[in-house]
């Protein structure tokens, strides 16, 4: 009899275990689902398309840095310097528009990529903790941005630039949601097929075993910055391709902190290991959804920031890693 | 003779650095701030830096319990809000109300932080951060969305920021005061010691018998009621709570940490150095201030090389160490 | 003689989600002595200890400890009671100094404050009656790891512990530090003070244990006075098989296939303090094996050779050309592979797979415009799985859910896939249960054969006799000796340590 009780002990213990597995898998976006069918149900005019489109396309900026970030922070690290780099970007390739619009939104990019790929450089190089370096390029480019146009906002008209913004593919489909879907799905390509991906998850786990396993570890560190900082300053030249004006005071400001919520929402974990790409698009389309839901309800912003901050703590507290 | 001059030369110059690099860049700040604008050494301006520095210094001075403990608390900022929101609210009960009641919500909403932290297992960046964006939404909703202002009869609540004892300005004596405090707590007592112990080695300080959870949460208690002290004096010298107040203080509260030479990953470092850190990137401030004619935003780019050349320089110093 | 019991735990059992750890185990320990604890891994060692100290909370049994019946749920509970434990991963607070971590969380204060003074003293006084004479202000990290485990037990013994439970104290010690601790373990029975001696080692346990008891599977094998027992008894107790092929087993030198070529020379290798001018020669399909204490460099060359750290001076060839290794991705492009002793920390990607870990090294080679082939990684994964014997319920189970000795298999398969020529092992079976010690020396033998080169670091004498075609003897930087073939013996080494090595006595290498 004592066996029975016993043997019934364990099968409770491992029920309970998968049961908790799967909230662990399936909770963000248990979340995202409840989110949206409760907002069709009780926010005016949510559950229509163009409120769709919307959210996708207001989403799409943090997405991109998400993106980047998701992977940085799988690495072990963290960039806090995307804000300031989205604003770089922006002025940049705003400023030379006059050399045509690809070349200077490369440009921007490309300028994106030396600061990322600059910060990857002292992280590897002089061991650097990354929210040091990237705080310093926070600090430092977000200046430089402003620098650049004397802080002032620089309007422009340019419409090869604007398609980036406005473009609407059969007169519907937004093409910040065609970027966003390519972006992911490179991102997520990127990271589970190929070495470069599986580079990143085994140094976030274990940098010293990676690089006695022969991982370039110095080079992978710089393409993980340079990676996403070029996110970032896609994620600029998309907003600014919208706006038809570039401002670096206020573009990007605390971006960082939001891509960050998406990834930890996402279940990616923070001290590096498997990156959970799929996770941090739920991540950020919940966040989003509950900015405009709260918009919608003309409930004022600031109870968005309560809600927001309750739900990354019970996101984050569902998914961790229990067995660690 | 060279030899000897040599040898002292390379031992003191590098114990110099190792211990003693923040002081030795406030010195050769402090004195090219001198020579380059007279009006850098007049009363008036260096009470000013004072006061300025002493509320960031707070900050800083709670941000270095937690970080020595190897964690890291970004709401600090919103706590300013927050604080200042309430004690703006409450200056017409009276001066002592009007301080005492905004710091006790914010030890608490450090204790929350704390027990988010210990309790729930979520990782210090992202349990502050998540309570940032909360306690800024809290200070928003409490004034809707405008700032308070100070009631005008509450002359011994504006003394706080603004009033002088002997000479010094009021914020300057209790940042100085905190500071001494900190150290002694460091230095002498069980609590400051095993802070340094959990930084050092959380796992080994578990396993021979400290109460780790409490340790962890008690820090972030200190960094929720400096905060919200730092958060007082400020809307006593503004005149207002200012739900905004506070934006990017935690970065600034970080920087003075890092600049003095505590280790973010915890285990080591000292109250001093943060005190020297909040002073340098008050001196820099300042200097820009002075400048007048450059764009200040040059002061950030600035700011953010100073950082990376400090950072850089403990990292190598760091790297000397080990061996 | 009747021994008072100062420990007694009786029908003890534990389980872990779909594991039974420890199953009705009984464990004994009498005041004042030194008992063995011993198994393979998952055997239950390392549960019972745990449950002892209240890591882990026991589902049926009772403890009873000094007369009192006692159930810890908190290692601090364990320690007020008596219990002490010095672990493998010294858990001390290395920025911390000496003094301070021997009096953390029991504070000598005055008036309120810390007396640093008093701290000082006590310390100073506590290891100076353990015969250990250092200056008790400086930070623990800076000491060397047989100090820092003395400053475990300096701990232990101030906090008037009545058990002291040792897992693996020997594990990073040389001959000599190993005897300043038979002698504290000693002084410890002097004063009544008994002590756990957990460890793989059966010599030690022969020279300093009264009693052992061996766990296997999570029950009680038995319980034994080690004079009623020969090691051989032992060991077939411990892995349930006829172990003298393992025990007296030395290699056949005529079996060895040594080629001619010169796989790698090193050429007056200095770095720093630890390597004063090392030469050393790997052949082709030879086993090298590097011996010495701790602190004779061999880590050191043996990291110098793989490119994970670099020399001041010093020459490297490979195949008589001369090469410059940066990096560990350079040495492993001349097809060297390097299996680091600490598993944990410099080997195995915890999260990951298996079929991750084992592929991680040669994923470039599976890879096309930086893009995996799942196919190939199956097949790579598969074929070592089989040949290395590996337990594992799939492939993708993540790898830490393995024992340690399946583990280092799996350490050893990423790099025998890249088809090496040269591999390094550094204590390749520390912290293996027996059963896989033996698989994973007899696989040592069958690269060698196939022509691979070994360089083997041991602190297992007879381990490296076992394996070895020659062993170079390093002593502070410096190859005192190099012993080949037929003049390898456990004396031998020994011998050539000694050489030089002032203190030692002559008894110590009789």
């Amino acid at each position: 009899m004592q066996q029975n009780l016993e043997v019934n002990k364990q099968d409770a213990k491992l029920t309970n275990m998968h049961y908790k597995e799967l909230i662990r898998k399936y909770g963000a976006l248990a979340v995202l689902i409840l989110l949206i069918v409760v907002n069709s149900v009780f926010t005016p005019n949510f559950a229509n398309i163009n409120t769709a489109w919307n959210i996708l396309i207001q989403v799409s900026t943090v997405m991109l840095v998400a993106l980047g970030m998701t992977v940085v922070i799988s690495s072990g690290g963290i960039d806090i310097s995307v804000g300031a780099i989205m604003a770089v970007a922006s002025i940049t390739a705003a400023k030379l528009l006059g050399l045509g619009v690809l070349p200077a939104m490369l440009i921007g990019l490309l300028v994106a990529a030396c600061f990322g790929a600059f910060a990857g450089f002292m992280v590897a190089h002089f061991k650097i903790q990354p929210i040091i370096i990237t705080l310093t390029l926070m600090i430092s480019v977000r200046g430089v941005a402003q620098v650049m146009n004397n802080s002032q906002l620089l309007n422009f008209t340019e419409p090869k630039f604007s398609y980036f913004g406005l473009h609407r593919f059969f007169g519907i489909i937004p093409i910040q949601v065609v970027i966003m879907a390519v972006a992911i799905g490179i991102i997520y390509f990127v990271v589970k097929r190929m070495t470069f991906g599986r580079y990143v998850e085994a140094m976030g786990d274990n940098y010293h075993a990676s690089r006695l396993s022969g991982i370039n570890t110095f080079m992978t560190t710089i393409a993980i910055y340079a990676l996403s900082a070029v996110m970032a300053g896609g994620a600029g030249l998309l907003e600014t391709a919208r706006l038809s004006a570039a401002d670096a005071n206020a573009i990007g400001r605390l971006v960082e902190l939001d891509a960050i919520a998406a990834v930890a929402v996402g279940g990616t974990p923070l001290n590096g290991g498997k990156a959970n790409v799929i996770g941090t698009v739920i991540g950020a389309l919940i966040m989003q959804i509950l900015t405009v839901a709260v918009n919608m309800n003309n409930i004022p912003y600031s109870y968005a920031l309560v809600l927001k901050s309750i739900i990354i703590i019970v996101a984050v507290y569902i998914q961790r890693d229990r067995t660690a | 003779m060279s030899q000897l001059v040599e040898k002292i030369n390379s031992k003191s110059i590098k114990g110099f650095l190792k211990g003693q690099g923040a002081l030795v860049a406030f010195a050769v700040l402090f004195v090219l701030a001198s020579l380059r604008y007279e009006q850098f050494l007049t009363f008036l301006n260096i009470s000013n830096i004072l006061r300025q520095v002493s509320m960031i210094g707070l900050v800083g001075i709670g941000m270095t319990f937690v970080i020595l403990t190897g964690g890291i608390d970004l709401s600090v900022g919103s706590m300013v809000a927050l604080a200042g929101v309430l004690a703006a609210n409450l200056s017409g009960q009276g001066m002592l109300v009007a301080i005492l009641v905004p710091i006790a919500v914010t030890a608490l909403l450090g204790l929350v932080n704390g027990l988010v932290i210990t309790k729930m297992k979520i990782v210090p960046f992202v349990a502050t951060l998540a309570m940032m964006m909360g306690i800024r939404g809290i200070a928003y909703i409490s004034t809707g969305e405008v700032s308070v202002r100070v009631d005008k009869l509450s002359t011994g609540f504006t003394q706080l920021a603004r009033g002088f004892v002997f000479n010094i300005p009021i914020p300057a004596l209790i940042f100085v005061l905190t500071v001494i405090a900190a150290s002694i707590v460091l230095k002498y007592s069980s609590f400051g010691r095993h802070v340094l112990a959990v930084g050092g080695n959380e796992e080994a300080s578990k396993m021979m018998g400290l109460n780790t959870n409490k340790i962890k949460t008690m820090v972030y208690v200190i960094s929720g009621a400096l905060s919200g002290f730092a958060g007082v004096i400020l809307a006593s010298r503004l005149g207002a709570g200012q739900p905004v107040a506070g934006e990017g203080w935690e970065m600034t509260a970080i920087a003075s940490v890092v600049l003095g030479g505590t280790l973010l990953s915890g285990g080591v470092g000292k109250f001093s150095g943060t005190f020297i850190g909040a002073l340098i990137i008050g001196i820099i401030t300042n200097m820009f201030n002075m400048q007048g004619n450059i764009n200040t935003w040059w002061q950030n780019v600035l700011m953010g090389a100073l950082l990376l050349v400090v950072v850089v320089i403990q990292s190598q110093v760091a790297k000397h160490k080990k061996k | 003689m009747e021994q008072k019991l100062l420990l007694e735990m009786t029908g003890i059992s534990k389980y872990f989600v779909g594991v039974k750890a420890l199953k009705d185990v009984s464990f004994k320990v009498g005041v004042g002595e030194v008992h063995a604890l011993m198994g393979e891994n998952g055997a239950g060692k390392s549960t019972l200890i745990k449950i002892l100290t209240g890591v882990y909370t026991k589902d049926s049994g009772e403890i009873k400890f000094d007369g009192k019946v006692i159930n810890p749920t908190s290692s601090l509970q364990a320690q007020q009671a008596g219990i002490s434990t010095i672990y493998q991963e010294l858990n001390l607070v290395p920025y911390l100094s000496i003094c301070e971590n021997i009096f953390l969380g029991r504070e000598i204060k005055k008036n309120g404050l810390i007396d640093w003074k008093s701290t000082e003293r006590e310390a100073t006084a506590v290891l100076k009656d353990m015969g250990i004479e250092v200056d008790v202000r400086q930070p623990l990290n800076q000491q060397s790891t047989a100090i820092q485990q003395m400053v475990a037990i300096a701990r232990a013994i101030s906090i008037n512990a009545k058990l002291v439970i040792m897992d693996e104290p020997t594990s990073s010690l040389d001959e000599k530090e190993v005897a300043i601790l038979f002698k504290v373990i000693r002084k410890l029975k002097a004063q009544n003070i008994s002590v756990i001696f957990i460890s793989h080692r059966i010599d030690e346990i022969f020279e300093i244990c009264d009693n052992l008891t061996i766990l296997k599977d999570g029950e009680l094998v038995g319980e034994y006075a080690v004079k009623d027992l020969t090691k051989i008894d032992l060991i077939s107790k411990m892995i349930g098989r006829d172990a003298s092929t393992i025990v007296n087993y030395k290699k056949d030198y005529s079996c060895s296939k040594i080629g001619d070529k010169i796989v790698c020379r090193a050429k007056n290798i200095r770095q720093g303090v630890k390597l004063q001018g090392i030469d050393l020669e790997i052949r082709q399909g030879e086993v090298v094996g590097l011996a010495g204490l701790l602190g004779a460099g061999r880590t050191e060359l043996a990291k110098i050779i793989f490119g994970s750290d670099a020399c001041d001076e010093g020459e490297l060839e490979v195949h008589g050309n001369k090469v410059k290794f940066r990096l560990p991705k350079d040495a492993i492009g001349m097809n060297f592979a390097f299996c680091s002793e600490d598993r944990k920390v410099e080997g195995i990607i915890p999260h990951m797979s298996v079929k991750e870990n084992l592929t991680l090294a040669i994923l470039p080679k599976l890879s096309k415009l930086g893009i995996v082939s799942t196919k190939k990684q199956d097949e790579i994964v598969h074929h070592y799985i089989r040949r290395l014997k590996i337990k594992t319920p799939h492939a993708n189970q993540k790898i830490r859910n393995l024992s340690g000795g399946n583990q280092q298999k799996v350490l050893l398969a990423r790099w025998l896939c890249m088809n090496p020529q040269l591999v390094i092992l550094d204590e390749p079976t520390r912290g293996i249960d027996v059963g896989a010690k033996a698989e994973i020396e007899a696989l040592i033998q069958e690269m060698a054969a196939e022509g691979i080169s070994v360089l083997m670091i041991s602190s297992e004498l007879e381990e490296l006799v076992r394996g070895c075609d020659r062993i170079a003897v390093l002593r502070d930087g410096r190859k005192v000796k190099e012993l080949v073939g037929e003049q390898i013996s456990q004396q031998s080494i020994m011998k050539a340590i000694a050489q030089g090595h002032e203190g030692l006595k002559q008894s110590d290498v009789s």
